[in-house]
């Protein structure tokens, strides 16, 4: 291959997933080609079944495609890949372990320096308002501090490419701003790939540089929307800009033509 | 202040604890003072025969009377049944891990766990005299043999019911097998296990008496088969009591085991089998 531009982190070419259970079979996804430019926030939206889920999955290696290809940062993918951060749309945590060691668990799988897990994980906890919880277990914890002690543990290892399921889907409105203002800062600082499930057509607009919209199972891309914005986005102005309106207005269209739940 | 807060709310404080424990378990004593009162109006008014069934008096003055010789085959039996449930409790997380981890040796030995379990114990105990001889060795096979099952289908179901998201995670995390067992699938099946082992020492029990029953003349199951060859009915009773008492020990020391081991599952648990309004 002749190198033009950058190679993309993630691309998904021409992929089917088709799960055989015993009573039907789902085609799940049908042709998904989306490729994923290094550094880039891409969002994904579409009806619920439509298999946002399963293309996660994919992209991390925990699912095989039935057909078509997956590579992820120049390699392809055969195999669960270490190199992402994953936010599960359940939690998932262990139910015996406190928060910070919910959190810690990256940094035990992957043998790294305690020291440095240690310091890590206080930062993040400190910048998702989990401070005066990191002892408390998961069943002490509300659904959306669940979840951010999940966002934690994906972030610890500094992952060059993040996956995220709905990770904002248990949070009040206000804390869901607060958190994807966050999420927004942290992309830019860090310069993450970052690919997010999500049923908030706001959110997907102002986090993304591109947001798919995918259409009912089986599930395939409608359309590709380019968010005409500014990678430096204040959230109150941001909402007010008129690149802002077109790119949710549009996706609200597509969602709707596609006869969606939305 | 916040954390404190958190931490005194989830973890009572022993003498918490304690009292928590008292206000469960009184019923159960409130049961067993009745039947001890009816047991005692029933040979009090001569209503059975005192060679049928002794007064709780006499009962508990066999015991008295013979202090040492019950210490003596409690203490024989109790270790038979600990020996029992310890051996038990290993091979059969041993053998819970093999089976989970390939599904040939599950087929493989499924059937033959099976087999094993149905041939009952009682029966085949003798046969574990001629080949082991009188000594302690038979009656703790037999207390293995009869644990073993509960302890291994517990564990089996413990260890495949761990959330496969969980497992799926640790995969990206690039985590080697023996480290998702370590920290992911042994503690997330212990509450499974912990049911077992419940089953399992209450049977580790019986299986030492039948040992006893069969060979020797030592333990609980002998004194209670003298007692009966000599129709010394208090004397009877009184090993039953003292056995009874053993399992319910024994039982209760595991669930102790089970909430040292296991806070968030017993608290939680606790959680949603109170509902505050
Ligand atoms: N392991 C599986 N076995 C069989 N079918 C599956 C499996 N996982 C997903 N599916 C099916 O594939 C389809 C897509 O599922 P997926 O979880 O990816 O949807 P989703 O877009 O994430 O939905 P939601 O927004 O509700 O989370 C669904 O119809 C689902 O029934
Ligand atoms: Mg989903």
């Amino acid at each position: 291959m002749t190198v033009t531009q950058q190679a993309p982190a993630v691309e998904i070419d021409k992929v089917a997933v088709r799960f055989r259970g015993k009573k039907r079979e789902v085609l799940a996804l049908e042709d998904v080609t989306v490729d994923v430019r290094p550094g880039e926030f891409v969002s994904i939206v579409g009806p619920s079944g439509c298999g946002k889920s399963t293309l996660l999955k994919l992209v991390s290696g925990l699912l095989k495609p039935s057909a078509g290809a997956v590579r992820l940062l120049g390699g392809s993918v055969d195999g669960p890949r270490h190199d992402v951060g994953f936010v599960f749309q359940r939690a998932a945590l262990l139910e015996w372990r406190t928060a910070r060691r919910n959190i810690l668990l990256q940094a035990e799988m992957r043998g790294m320096p305690e020291r440095e897990a240690a310091q890590r994980a206080g930062e993040l906890i400190e910048m998702t308002g989990l401070t005066g919880f990191e002892d408390a277990l998961p069943h002490e914890l509300s659904g959306g501090m669940q979840q951010r002690v999940a966002l934690c543990r994906a972030l610890l290892h500094r992952p060059p490419v993040l996956l995220m399921d709905e990770p904002f889907g248990a949070l009040d409105a206000l804390t869901r701003e607060q958190m994807n203002v966050e999420l927004h800062r942290i992309w830019r600082e860090t310069g993450t790939t970052v690919l997010l499930v999500t049923h908030s057509i706001a959110e997907a607009v102002y986090l993304s540089n591109r947001v798919v919209v995918m259409t009912p199972r089986p599930g395939t891309i409608a359309e590709v929307i380019d968010v005409d914005l500014a990678d430096e986005r204040d959230y109150a102005a941001t909402m007010s800009l008129p690149g802002f309106a077109t790119a949710t207005g549009r996706v609200r269209e597509l969602l709707g033509a596609a006869g969606g739940h939305e | 202040m916040v954390e404190t807060a958190v931490r005194t709310a989830a973890r009572p404080v022993a003498r918490e604890r304690l009292v928590a424990l008292a206000e469960r378990s009184w019923r159960p004593f409130a049961l067993l003072a009745a039947g001890y009162a009816i047991w005692w109006a029933v040979t009090q008014f001569g209503l059975v025969a005192a060679y049928k069934l002794p007064s709780p008096g006499a009962t508990f003055q066999a015991i008295w009377n013979e202090v040492g010789y019950f210490a003596h085959h409690t203490w024989v039996t109790t270790f038979e049944t600990l020996l029992g449930f310890a051996v038990a409790l290993v091979l059969g997380v041993l053998a819970a891990v093999v089976m989970v981890t390939s599904a040939e040796i599950e087929k493989t030995l499924y059937p033959l766990l099976l087999f094993a379990q149905v041939v009952p114990k009682v029966a085949i105990a003798p046969l574990f005299v001629v080949w082991l001889g009188f000594g302690l060795t038979p009656r703790v096979v037999v207390a293995v043999l009869i644990a073993f099952f509960p302890v291994v289908v517990s564990m089996v179901t413990g260890l495949k019911s761990v959330d496969p998201e969980m497992l799926q995670l640790a995969s990206t995390m690039g985590a080697s097998k023996v480290k998702t067992f370590v920290k992911i699938r042994f503690p997330a099946s212990l509450p499974h296990l912990f049911s077992g082992l419940k089953v399992a020492v209450t049977l580790a029990v019986t299986g030492a008496v039948v040992g006893e029953f069969v060979g020797g003349n030592e333990g609980l199951g002998s004194v209670i088969l003298q007692a009966n060859g000599n129709l010394d009915t208090p004397m009877l009773f009184a090993g039953l009591v003292v056995l009874s008492l053993l399992g319910v020990v024994l039982f209760v020391a595991v669930e102790f085991a089970e909430q040292l081991l296991m806070p968030w599952h017993a608290s939680r648990r606790g959680e949603t089998v109170t509902v505050t309004y």
